[in-house]
């Protein structure tokens, strides 16, 4: 058990009438990359929701890193080492990209009831930041107002202030959205620098950036998962293959 | 941060008002030292506002309670003939910062256009108890025969001393209410104004900072209440009306939102223009209407925005 970061299990969360998690078992082993697919309205974002702490679960239990969080709130779990990046980009526009790392550092470095001294040339806080946004391969830009990056720039940042949190592991919802094949092939890169590094829970639309990083591949449909295996072992499986795939086998969303 | 341009602005502003009596004195119009007076403490009331307000984004519609449950910690106290400056001021900021955390928590579980009810409620409440608080002189209100005691050699019954008390309240006020919205905490809040769940997720119980923000900003607006209850030397419910805190958040909106300082000319051209239009019509507000529209539509940080370089908040 102890290789096992993320344990689910037997999750459930309906809506009204509408399941939008069922019975779901699921894990992330340490270090590997561990995708979720599945076609729009299985239930992805609920179930990221609910790992995150954003909805809490009807029934059922979620394990992270020995510690069941499922009633925990989103502070709490992000101090446990559980850090999301956010499907809709969601920085701080009119924060530079150096404060919105700052910010994500200061959250982590003990209570913020400090009044006086000016956070933004904190050397506590600056350094760590500067070294992040080195690491994302944002040095040059950490002065620009976040709202003024290119998109891939603030997908890089969202997972920059991720990375600012000091966690162990990324829940990472899809991190290549609205990207072209150019930002998605860098984005691609970058992850795969930091697989092993860091466990990854993957939400991901895009299936080369899923079959290409992924160790491991769940389906969601409806809430449950149909298949878990290798990424060959998914594209061979035809139950997901009839559900999700469909005739195109892979399908590549922008 | 600020613009070496809006620095001298500050600078200059300050010094004015700190020789404002001696010119007034000196060409016989004491008047204006009272009424400068007023509108320092009005000033302290708008900035306390746009903490919670312009960098928090709390769009708290009661403010004027805590203006006037300063004003009653002074007033109550010396009718039962305790004036002691101190034990008042004591009570001032525990009584604000108690029911600033009393109403906060109530009205910080609801957003939008319920947090703005619920404390225009909850504002709306101490007005009427005001009211029917009949030993404090109920909706007539209650003269306040002695001003608080410091010092014995700082008499606030001189208006000299008085004005001095607020002008150093309110440059303390001003320095300090800069510092926080630029510190560890003030990020916090900006960034909690700007995207909550965002906050939340990179791991701030954002709930904790807001509440003391809430706190923090009824207490200043307590203190400002209590200097307006020694400067009057009068308590009225009137001061905690709903429309006392739209008056309060007018200024702010046309000092400028989210800047601190720019409340500060708010409150201070706000009280100019009513001063001012008052003596020729009783409805002076129908001209200040199509002033606050154009300001609202053209000046998006108020009076203080016209100056080049702009604050930035976090989102916009």
């Amino acid at each position: 058990m102890s290789d096992v970061i993320l344990q689910v299990r037997d999750l459930n969360k309906s809506f009204g009438g509408v399941v939008a998690t069922d019975h779901l078992d699921f894990d992330v082993q340490f270090g590997e990359i561990h995708a979720v697919i599945g076609p729009n309205g299985a239930g992805k974002t609920t179930f990221v929701a609910q790992l995150a702490g954003m909805l809490s679960p009807d029934s059922g239990e979620i394990i992270f890193a020995g510690t069941e969080i499922g009633s925990m709130s989103a502070p709490e779990r992000s101090h446990l080492g559980l850090a999301r990046s956010f499907q809709i980009t969601s920085v701080f526009p009119a924060f530079s990209a150096l404060e919105n790392v700052i910010l994500a550092i200061q959250a982590h470095a003990g209570h913020s009831f400090r009044f006086w001294k000016p956070a933004s040339t904190d050397v506590d806080l600056v350094k760590p930041a500067r070294e992040i946004l080195e690491q994302v391969g944002l040095g040059q830009r950490s002065l620009s107002l976040a709202g003024n990056l290119a998109h891939g720039e603030q997908r890089q940042l969202e997972i920059a202030m991720a990375l600012a949190t000091e966690p162990k592991m990324l829940l990472l919802d899809e991190p290549t959205a609205g990207m072209g094949a150019e930002e998605s092939e860098n984005m691609r890169q970058f992850l795969r620098r930091l697989k092993g590094e860091y466990s990854m829970l993957l939400i991901e639309h895009d299936m080369d950036t899923v079959f290409s990083l992924a160790d491991r591949v769940t389906v969601l449909v409806y809430g449950r998962a149909i298949a878990t295996g290798s990424p060959d072992e998914i594209r061979n499986n035809s139950e997901v293959r009839a559900a999700y795939l469909g005739e195109d086998e892979v399908q590549t969303d922008a | 941060m600020l613009s070496r341009l809006k620095l001298w602005v500050l600078i200059i502003s300050f010094l004015i008002l700190a020789f404002l009596p001696i010119v007034a004195e000196a060409i016989g119009e004491e008047f204006y030292i009272s009424l400068v007076a007023r509108m320092m403490i009005f000033a302290i009331a708008a900035m306390s506002l746009d903490l919670i307000l312009g960098y928090g984004g709390m769009i708290s519609f009661g403010h004027a309670m805590f203006f006037g449950l300063g004003c009653y910690s002074v007033g109550i106290l010396a009718f039962y003939e305790i004036t002691n400056g101190w034990v008042q001021l004591a009570v001032c900021v525990f009584g604000t910062a108690l029911i600033g955390l009393f109403v906060g928590y109530i009205s910080l579980r609801t957003s939008g256009i319920y947090f703005i009810m619920v404390t225009f409620a909850l504002a709306q409440m101490f007005y009427f108890l005001g009211i029917s608080l009949e030993t404090y002189g109920g909706d007539d209100g209650l003269p306040i025969d002695t001003r608080s005691e410091f010092f014995s050699f700082f008499d606030l019954s001189e208006e000299l001393n008085m004005y001095y008390l607020i002008l150093g309240t309110l440059t303390a006020c001003t320095i300090l209410g800069w510092k926080c919205v630029n510190s560890r905490f003030g990020m916090v809040l900006r960034g909690s104004r700007a995207n909550l769940p965002r906050m939340e997720a990179i791991g701030f119980p954002t709930l904790k900072y807001r509440l003391s923000a809430f706190i923090i900003s009824g207490v200043m607006c307590g203190l400002a209440g209590f200097l307006l209850g020694n400067l009057t030397e009068f308590l009225t419910p009137e001061y905690m009306h709903w429309f006392r805190s739209g008056e309060i958040m007018v200024m702010v909106i046309v000092g400028g939102m989210g800047t601190l300082f720019g409340p500060l000319y708010g409150a201070f051209a706000y009280l100019i223009f009513e001063e001012v239009m008052a003596s020729f019509t009783e409805y002076w507000q129908f001209y200040f209407g199509p002033i606050l529209i154009v300001l609202v539509l053209f000046a998006k940080q108020g009076l203080w925005g016209l100056l080049p370089g702009k604050e930035r908040l976090g989102d916009e």
